[in-house]
């Protein structure tokens, strides 16, 4: 069932949390909100849900207009943050919560609930825990059981507000891939909310960055990745150096470095700001390259298999940030406080009064 | 071996503060009601049964626990959508209400009680016209269900309202999107989460009216056999020089307050032992 968001504002008191927002979210598909705190990605999600009425705007399901139908009757699934389990009823009692709030004469009776639910509980891998209380599970647990309860009604979509964003790094990252294996068995149009980008990047078929309640970029992860759509995408995903540049008929100069702009074929002599990622830039323990730009090492840090670097250029306050293999790191012999040189292999030129360049 | 008898606590301080409490607790609870149990004790077993059953008396025990339990379950209906009125909504003057919630806690019995008889008697304010329908309320027992009503109001408020300000909006999102209406969630998902609070205020408020006594004596008119509390009797019976009779009563209520505190916080027990 896809999911059409027309035109959607929203603003509390003075604040605008969700800024003429129109997307559509195709059948069957998994996609991430992606944003900051306060970019209105939560926001969004609960008007989607009918938990938050929008200012202006309507809301369609496959079509059909769903804006004033209310959330017990718009057959969407939601996860919460904080699971939200019924705390006295036992973990069989939460699946079964929404067929046995059924009017009686749609509600299955007590053995097809009863087989429903574990089925339901097997799909989560957690059948033995139907006869516990919530609190006696852990967190990942009771966002599984939080999961198989929003299933339970077999929603037309799915919505997941930062579902993993309570558990810790570990089981996050178990949970967020076994989620992706779900969502390919059973198909439902889902919307996750969350600000991890990581965690958006792995998990989704979409990504949806949104900032200031707009959205920045729509795009499949890999795209919003690797080419982002204005400064805010690129620093938002990941770290990112800025360098001055200058633009010249499709060349990015930075210090001598010669870097293609096809983007700016025909434009002159134009001062802009190079976007460059830690793992795009080249470090050299001697001057191999004659455009390469000469730095001190001020910082090294070991992060597992990755080496961070942290250098100082020789006509920059700013620092720059390199990343590499350990391997490649061994083989240069380079150390806290030696000579380096670096080279960006590749940047994404923004000029300062074209926020968002054709890309 | 001896170290681990002394063993050091992570907080500090339990000897001096568990003396103290049971040094308080001695001072002003063990020992007064130790007294009077023992006093109870002195008396023969035909006098303290002839004295705890004769017909005046048991006609005020029925007053007494059938009173406060009404009153206590008026206050558990009230008291409970007040809490919810406070907690839930925003208008003018819910400060000023919330205020006024603890005045039955502050302000003399007495006055509660004489101004109360002023408004029911039936040529008082609300009694003249309740009059017409042939209600009276001033010197009758349902005189005393008002009384004890009005001087247990806090309980139920001030132990729902926490919970309910601490109850997860979440939960009720949770339970509507679930395809639930709004009586549902009520019922299956804020009953149960507010049960052990309801029970407690319960408790609170019929062991308050249990021992109430200002206020309802100016409005219950004293009437032997029919608006006549048990402390009252208490009283009256210290009046008369009758101190036996006044503390064999007195342990029957004291026994019987006992009980069924003890039954309600069983019950209560049990249910936060089930919802964890």
């Amino acid at each position: 069932m896809s999911i059409e968001i027309d035109h959607v504002n929203k603003h509390f008191r003075d604040f605008v949390a969700v800024d003429n927002v129109s997307l559509t979210f195709r059948d069957g598909e998994l996609t991430a909100l992606l944003g900051p705190s306060g970019s209105g990605k939560t926001t969004l999600l609960r008007i989607i849900a009918g938990l938050e009425q929008p200012d202006t705007g309507r809301i369609r399901f496959h079509g059909e207009d769903t804006t004033d139908l209310h959330v017990s009757e718009r057959g969407v699934g939601f996860v919460f943050q904080h699971y939200a389990l019924f705390k006295h009823m036992t973990v069989f009692q939460n699946v079964a919560y929404g067929l046995t709030v059924r009017p009686r004469k749609t509600r299955p009776s007590k053995a097809e609930i009863k087989q429903k639910v574990m089925r339901l509980l097997e799909l989560v891998q957690l059948d033995w825990t139907a006869h516990r209380y919530p609190h006696q599970l852990s967190g990942g647990q009771r966002q599984r059981i939080a999961l198989a309860r929003a299933l339970a009604v077999e929603p037309k979509v799915l919505l997941l507000d930062e579902p993993f964003g309570a558990l810790d790094a570990k089981v996050r990252a178990e949970l967020r891939r076994w989620l992706r294996r779900l969502h390919d068995d059973i198909h439902v149009t889902s919307v996750f909310v969350t600000h991890d980008q990581e965690e958006a990047l792995e998990v989704s078929d979409r990504v949806v960055v949104m900032n200031k309640g707009r959205v920045e970029q729509d795009g499949s992860p890999e795209d919003v990745y690797d080419h982002p759509a204005n400064p805010f995408v690129y620093q938002f995903l990941g770290n990112v150096n800025l360098f001055h540049a200058r633009v010249h008929d499709g060349i990015a100069r930075i210090g001598d470095v010669q870097l293609p702009a096809p983007e700016f074929q025909g434009y002159k002599n134009e001062q802009g700001q190079a976007y460059v990622r830690p793992h795009e830039i080249e470090v050299f323990a001697g001057r191999e390259h004659s455009d390469a730009l000469h730095a001190k090492i001020e910082l090294v840090s070991v992060v597992g298999p990755t080496v961070r670097l942290e250098l100082r250029t020789d006509n920059s306050d700013e620092l720059v940030h390199a990343e590499l293999t350990k391997h490649r790191f061994r083989a240069l012999g380079l150390a806290q406080g030696s000579d380096a040189w670096i080279r960006p292999l590749y940047s994404r030129v923004f000029l300062p009064d074209e926020r968002v360049a054709n890309g | 071996m001896a170290a681990t008898l002394v063993k050091r606590r992570v907080i500090p301080g339990f000897g001096l503060t568990m003396g103290f409490t049971l040094l308080y607790m001695g001072l002003v609870f063990f020992i007064p009601v130790g007294a009077f149990l023992l006093y109870t004790t002195t008396m023969s077993w035909d006098t303290f049964w002839s004295a705890i059953t004769q017909r005046q008396v048991v006609a005020s025990y029925k007053l007494s626990f059938g009173g406060s339990l009404i009153a206590a379950t008026i206050n558990l209906v009230f008291g409970a959508l007040l809490a919810w009125v406070l907690v839930r909504y925003r208008f003018p003057g819910k400060r000023l209400i919330d205020a006024l919630v603890d005045l039955p806690f502050a302000l003399p019995t007495a006055v509660a009680g004489i101004a109360l008889v002023t408004l029911y008697a039936s040529t008082g304010w609300v009694g003249q016209y309740l009059d017409v329908f042939g209600i009276r309320v001033a010197y009758t027992q349902l005189g005393v269900v008002i009384a004890l009503t009005y001087i247990g109001l806090p309980f139920v408020v001030r132990t729902v309202q926490p919970v309910l300000e601490d109850l997860e909006a979440e939960l009720e999102e949770a339970s509507a999107s679930l395809g639930a209406d709004r009586l549902t969630t009520i019922r299956r998902v804020i009953f149960p989460a507010l049960f052990p609070a309801l029970l407690t205020g319960y408790a609170l408020a019929f062991a308050r009216a249990l021992g109430e006594y200002g206020s309802v004596v100016f409005i219950s008119g004293n009437i032997p056999f029919r608006t006549e509390i048990t402390p009252l009797l208490i009283v009256a019976k210290t009046e008369q020089y009758d101190y036996h009779g006044a503390a064999a009563i007195g342990t029957v209520m004291l026994v019987a307050a006992f009980m069924m505190l003890l039954l309600i916080n069983g019950l209560q027990w049990w249910t936060s032992r089930r919802h964890g």
